[in-house]
């Protein structure tokens, strides 16, 4: 197979690790819907925590979108 | 960094076949606008230098500026600048606690840097400082050298008792020792990671999206333009949020490092 070839389905393949940002990033915004409608008055105070786990989850895919271009750009 | 040859035949071949779609990495591209030279170094005065620059000027101009004639009652803008110390400083006392207000000044000075470094970035033809690895990355580990050494002052050898979680039994504790003390060296690594992937991807992304509209044409370009406002309008929440995330991470950080408590 052709070098670059491989290097492109190489960094196709580790895009894959965005399905887990996705999910990680869609139980957190549900389970904190579901806690904000089960009881309105608490969920403000959570709404700092509700940004940093989005953050952390987002972050964890984007480290496989960077082994991509390292893939891409580096090698 | 010299290409290797295979990487330029594959992207003449994308430019070629996306019919003159420009390349979305050139926005990433540093210039020198100033050459120079000191000591064999290359510490010339680059695009990313001026951006800092610019950021560094604004902020210190717009609080000066808003801050001229205090009132009891703020004027509008003296309330923006308001807002915004009284954000982080929520922020601090609420993480890290009252006895942490004391880096008060640190936190806010990295909050407001780079979060005016990541808007800059969306003003159209201009350069996102924090798209570059190494630029989050001397911000993170001079946040993870400074609140391991505060730790180390605060607590002396102690401090290395952060490193074995309590209530755990014996035979278990040399591998979890090992696990906390990786964890806590990738904290620099995530810490600029985030920045810099979250900014550089979102960045890439809209210049890749913005070409299909382009590509759409007239016709069918608009419905795509209306798409394409809705994701600037993300990637602006997303410049504000990663700001946020940066500076509350350096408060948990720093809460660590001075309570200890797990």
């Amino acid at each position: 197979m052709d070098p670059s070839a491989a290097k492109l389905i190489g960094a196709g393949l580790a895009s894959i690790a965005l399905v887990g940002a996705g999910v990680g990033i869609g139980t957190i915004f549900g389970n904190y819907l579901q806690g904000a409608l089960r009881n309105p008055s608490a969920a403000p105070g959570q709404f700092a925590n509700l940004l940093l786990g989005f953050a952390l989850a987002e972050a964890t895919g984007l480290f496989g979108l960077v082994v991509a271009l390292i893939i891409l750009f580096v090698f | 960094m010299a290409e290797p040859p295979g990487l330029e035949h594959v992207e003449h071949t994308a430019h070629d076949a996306g019919s003159g779609l420009p390349n979305p990495m050139h926005q990433f591209e540093i210039e020198r606008i100033i050459p120079l030279k000191i000591f064999g170094f290359d510490a010339s005065f680059t695009n990313s230098a001026l951006f800092m620059v610019i950021a560094a000027t604004l902020i210190t101009l717009f609080t000066l500026y808003a801050m001229r004639n205090r009132s009891l009652v703020p004027s509008r803008l003296q309330s923006v600048a308001e807002v915004s110390y009284e954000f982080v400083a929520n922020m601090v006392r609420d993480n890290v606690g009252t006895d942490g207000m004391k880096f008060f000044p640190f936190v806010f000075t990295l909050f407001m840097f780079v979060l005016t470094l990541n808007m800059l970035g969306m003003v159209p033809y201009s350069f996102t400082v924090t798209s570059h690895i190494i630029v989050t990355f001397a911000l993170a580990a001079f946040i993870f050298i400074g609140v391991t050494l505060i730790g180390f002052w605060k607590h002396g050898v102690k401090f290395l008792k952060f490193f074995v979680p309590d209530g755990v039994p014996f035979v278990m504790l040399p591998l979890l020792v090992v696990i906390e003390v990786i964890s806590y060296l990738t904290r620099p690594l995530s810490l600029s990671v985030r920045l810099f992937a979250n900014m550089m991807a979102g960045h890439t992304m809209l210049k890749v999206f913005g070409a299909f509209v382009v590509a759409l044409g007239f016709l069918g370009g608009w419905a795509a333009l209306g798409f394409m406002v809705a994701f600037t309008g993300l990637e602006i929440l997303v410049a504000f949020l990663q700001a946020y995330v940066f500076a509350i991470l350096t408060c948990i950080y720093l809460n660590d490092a001075l309570h200890m408590h797990h």
